[in-house]
C-alpha cells in the first residue's frame, strides 16, 4: 500500500477531520488505491515534456478594475447555520 | 553594539495594492464599510463561484517589483494554499507558489547619521494573494461565539520577502522606512498599518560564536506587531530572549520546531504561540480557475518608464543639484511626493536650495504638522514662498521680518509684496541706517567701549535699541555698520 495510515492521520488533521479506528483503516485503504491509480501515470517517459501549469492554452484573461455590487448583508448571511444580523458566528476561535 | 551574537532577521512584508475592487472579483475594497456589505459569491467561498483576475492588481504588483529592483518572470501562475480558518471560507488562499510574479531583487538601506554602513537587504520574491477575512474577536466574553467578518476576502495583497540579511532591530525599521517610502512613491499602496494596509512579520535568529564554533538558535516568527516601532522594540525583546533561553537551554535550531511567538506591545514581551506548520503542510497545488499570467519585454519596460522619481534617486538629485546635506535631503524625501515637489519648486524659483530647504523643514513642515493639513492644503504656493525668500536672499528682509511676512500671507493669502506692504515694512535708507548708529553710539558710550575691545555681543543691545526706533532696520546691516562706526569712533 502506498500510503501509510500515519500519513492519513496528518492530512485529516490538516482537514481538521476526526477518524475512528475504523474510518482511518477504509480511508487509507482507499486513498492508497487512488494515489496508486493516479501513479500509472509514472510509467510514461516524461523526459521531453514541458511542465504544464493549467489545462487550458490560455493566458491573461483579466477584467477592468471596476467596482460593481455586492450580495446584500441578509442574502450574505443567508446560508450561514448561525449570525448575528452583522456577522457570521462560529465557537469562538482558539489560538489552536 | 557589542552583543556576544549576530542576529540574523529576514521581514515578510504584505501591502494591500491600492485597487478600488478586490482581486479576483468586482467587490470594492473600501475600508470601514459595515461588516459583510462587501461580498459576493466568490469572497463567501460558494460553490461554482470563479475568481478573474484583476489587471490593476497585477500592474501594480510589477510597479512596486520593479520599484524593488526584483526580477520579472515572463511567466507566472497562481496556487491554492490549503488550511482551515473560520475567515477563509473557501478553505484556500489564492497565491503564489513556485512561479512567483518576481524574484531576486534588493532594497538599499542607509541612515544618514551614520549608525549603520549603507546596505543593501536581499529581497527574495514578491508575489501576489489574497487577504483573508476577519476575525471580531469577543474581548469581554471568553465564552462567546467569534463573529466573522468576510469584507476583506480577496483583497489584493502583495508579499514582500526579504532575505534573511538585515542585522539590527534598527536596520529592520529602516527598511520598513525605505519600504513604506518607495510603495508611497510610486502610488501602489497607501501602507497605512492601523487599516492594515501594510503588516510586518519577522522571522529572527542569533548566531552565536561559542567554543566549539557558531550555533544559530531556533528560528522564530514573530507576530502581531502594529508598528514599525513595535517591529523595533519585539525585535530587540526577542534578541535578548533568545540569547537568554540558548544559555538556559542550549537548544540550537533543528533542536526544536519553528515557533510563533506574538508581540505584546503593552506587555513589551512576545509570547508563545502555535507550532509554526511546515510549508508543505499547506497542500499547495495550482489552481484550475485562473489561467497563467505572461508579460512581454516591452509591457515591462513600460511600465518601469512610468515609475517617476524615486526616493533613493531624489536624494541624490537634491544633493548634487542643490546642495543639500544627506541629512536634509533625507528629511525633505522622507515627507513624500508632494512635498518633494514643493521644495524641488520653490529651490529652482528661490535659485538657493539650501535657503529653501532651510524654509521648507522649518516653517512649512511645522505649519503641516500643527495644522495636521497636507502639502496640497498649504495655503501658500512655492512661486510665492519663493517671492518672499528672493527678499530675505538679498537682504531686503532679514529671517525673523521674513518669517512675520509669512505668516501674514498663511494668515491672511496674498503676494510676499502684499504681506510687506500691508505690515508697513519699509526698506530702510543704508543713510538713515548710519545716522540711527551713530546717534545710539554716541548716547551709549559703553557700547562703543564694548565694541572697540572687541566683544561684539554689545551689538546686539544696539540693534534691539535701533528696532524700537526704526521697526524696518535690516538687524546685520545695523550691526555692521555699529562696529565700523566704533572702530572709527572718535573717543
Amino acid at each position: 500500500m502506498s500510503i501509510s495510515p500515519e500519513q492519513v492521520l496528518k492530512v485529516s488533521r490538516l482537514a481538521r477531520l476526526e477518524l475512528s479506528d475504523d474510518e482511518l483503516a477504509t480511508m487509507t485503504a482507499q486513498l492508497s488505491q487512488v494515489v496508486d491509480y493516479v501513479d500509472q501515470l509514472s510509467e510514461l517517459n516524461t523526459d521531453d515534456v514541458v511542465p504544464m501549469a493549467h489545462a487550458l492554452d490560455l493566458t491573461n484573461v483579466f477584467v477592468v478594475d471596476q467596482v460593481a455590487e455586492s450580495l446584500e448583508r441578509s442574502q450574505a448571511l443567508a446560508n450561514a447555520p448561525h449570525a448575528d444580523g452583522e456577522c457570521y458566528l462560529v465557537p469562538a476561535v482558539m489560538g489552536d | 553594539m557589542s552583543e556576544p551574537y549576530t542576529m540574523v532577521v529576514g521581514l515578510e512584508v504584505h501591502v494591500q495594492l491600492a485597487t478600488a475592487s478586490k482581486l479576483f472579483c468586482r467587490c470594492s475594497t473600501r475600508f470601514g464599510a459595515e461588516p459583510n456589505t462587501q461580498t459576493c459569491p466568490l469572497c463567501i467561498g460558494l460553490p461554482g463561484a470563479l475568481p478573474v483576475m484583476n489587471r490593476e492588481a497585477y500592474e501594480l504588483g510589477l510597479k512596486a517589483a520593479l520599484g524593488l529592483n526584483l526580477e520579472i518572470p515572463r511567466f507566472t501562475k497562481w496556487d491554492r494554499k490549503s488550511y482551515y480558518y473560520p475567515d477563509l471560507p473557501k478553505g484556500y488562499q489564492i497565491s503564489q507558489y513556485d512561479l512567483p510574479m518576481s524574484q531576486n531583487g534588493y532594497l538599499e538601506i542607509r541612515d544618514p547619521k551614520g549608525r549603520f554602513e549603507t546596505r543593501r537587504i536581499g529581497i527574495n520574491r514578491a508575489h501576489l494573494e489574497e487577504d483573508a477575512g476577519k476575525s471580531l474577536h469577543d474581548e469581554a466574553g471568553a465564552v462567546a461565539d467569534s463573529r466573522i467578518d468576510l469584507n476583506r476576502c480577496g483583497t489584493p495583497l502583495l508579499e514582500i520577502v526579504s532575505e534573511p540579511d538585515i542585522r539590527s532591530p534598527f536596520e529592520a525599521k529602516a527598511y520598513l522606512s525605505e519600504l513604506k517610502l518607495l510603495l508611497t512613491f510610486l502610488n501602489v499602496s497607501d501602507c497605512n498599518m492601523q487599516e492594515g494596509s501594510l503588516r510586518v512579520d519577522a522571522n529572527v535568529n542569533l548566531h552565536i560564536d561559542g567554543p566549539d564554533g557558531q550555533v544559530a538558535t531556533p528560528i522564530v516568527e514573530v507576530k502581531n506587531m502594529n508598528s514599525f516601532r513595535a517591529v523595533e522594540r519585539a525585535l530587540t525583546y526577542e534578541a535578548a530572549r533568545q540569547y537568554d533561553a540558548w544559555q538556559e537551554t542550549g537548544q540550537a535550531k533543528g533542536d526544536v520546531p519553528k515557533q510563533t511567538r506574538g508581540w505584546d506591545d503593552t506587555a513589551g514581551v512576545t509570547h508563545g504561540m502555535r507550532h509554526k506548520e511546515e510549508s508543505s503542510d499547506y497542500p499547495y497545488f495550482p489552481d484550475p480557475d485562473l489561467v497563467p499570467v505572461t508579460v512581454t519585454d516591452e509591457e515591462i519596460e513600460q511600465v518601469r518608464q512610468s515609475l517617476g522619481a524615486l526616493p533613493a534617486a531624489l536624494r541624490d538629485r537634491l544633493q548634487t543639484e542643490f546642495g543639500l546635506s544627506d541629512y536634509d535631503s533625507d528629511v525633505i524625501v522622507g515627507q513624500g511626493p508632494a512635498l518633494v515637489e514643493y521644495y524641488l519648486d520653490l529651490a529652482q524659483a528661490t535659485g538657493d536650495g539650501k535657503l529653501a530647504s532651510n524654509w521648507v523643514q522649518q516653517d512649512v513642515m511645522r505649519y503641516l504638522n500643527d495644522q495636521a493639513i497636507a502639502v496640497a492644503d498649504y495655503p501658500v504656493r512655492p512661486d510665492q514662498l519663493a517671492e518672499l525668500l528672493t527678499k530675505v536672499k538679498v537682504g531686503e528682509l532679514d529671517t525673523s521680518r521674513g518669517r512675520q511676512v509669512l505668516e501674514h500671507m498663511l494668515a491672511a493669502g496674498g503676494t510676499a509684496a502684499e504681506a510687506v506692504e500691508h505690515l508697513g515694512i519699509k526698506q530702510v535708507d543704508a543713510g538713515e541706517e548710519v545716522e540711527l548708529c551713530r546717534e545710539l553710539l554716541a548716547a551709549n558710550p559703553q557700547i562703543v567701549a564694548d565694541l572697540q575691545a572687541g566683544k561684539l555681543k554689545a551689538a546686539g543691545a544696539l540693534i534691539g535699541m535701533a528696532k524700537k526706533t526704526n521697526p524696518n532696520v535690516n538687524p546685520g546691516r545695523v550691526r555692521e555698520i555699529a562696529i565700523e562706526l566704533a572702530n572709527q569712533w572718535d573717543t
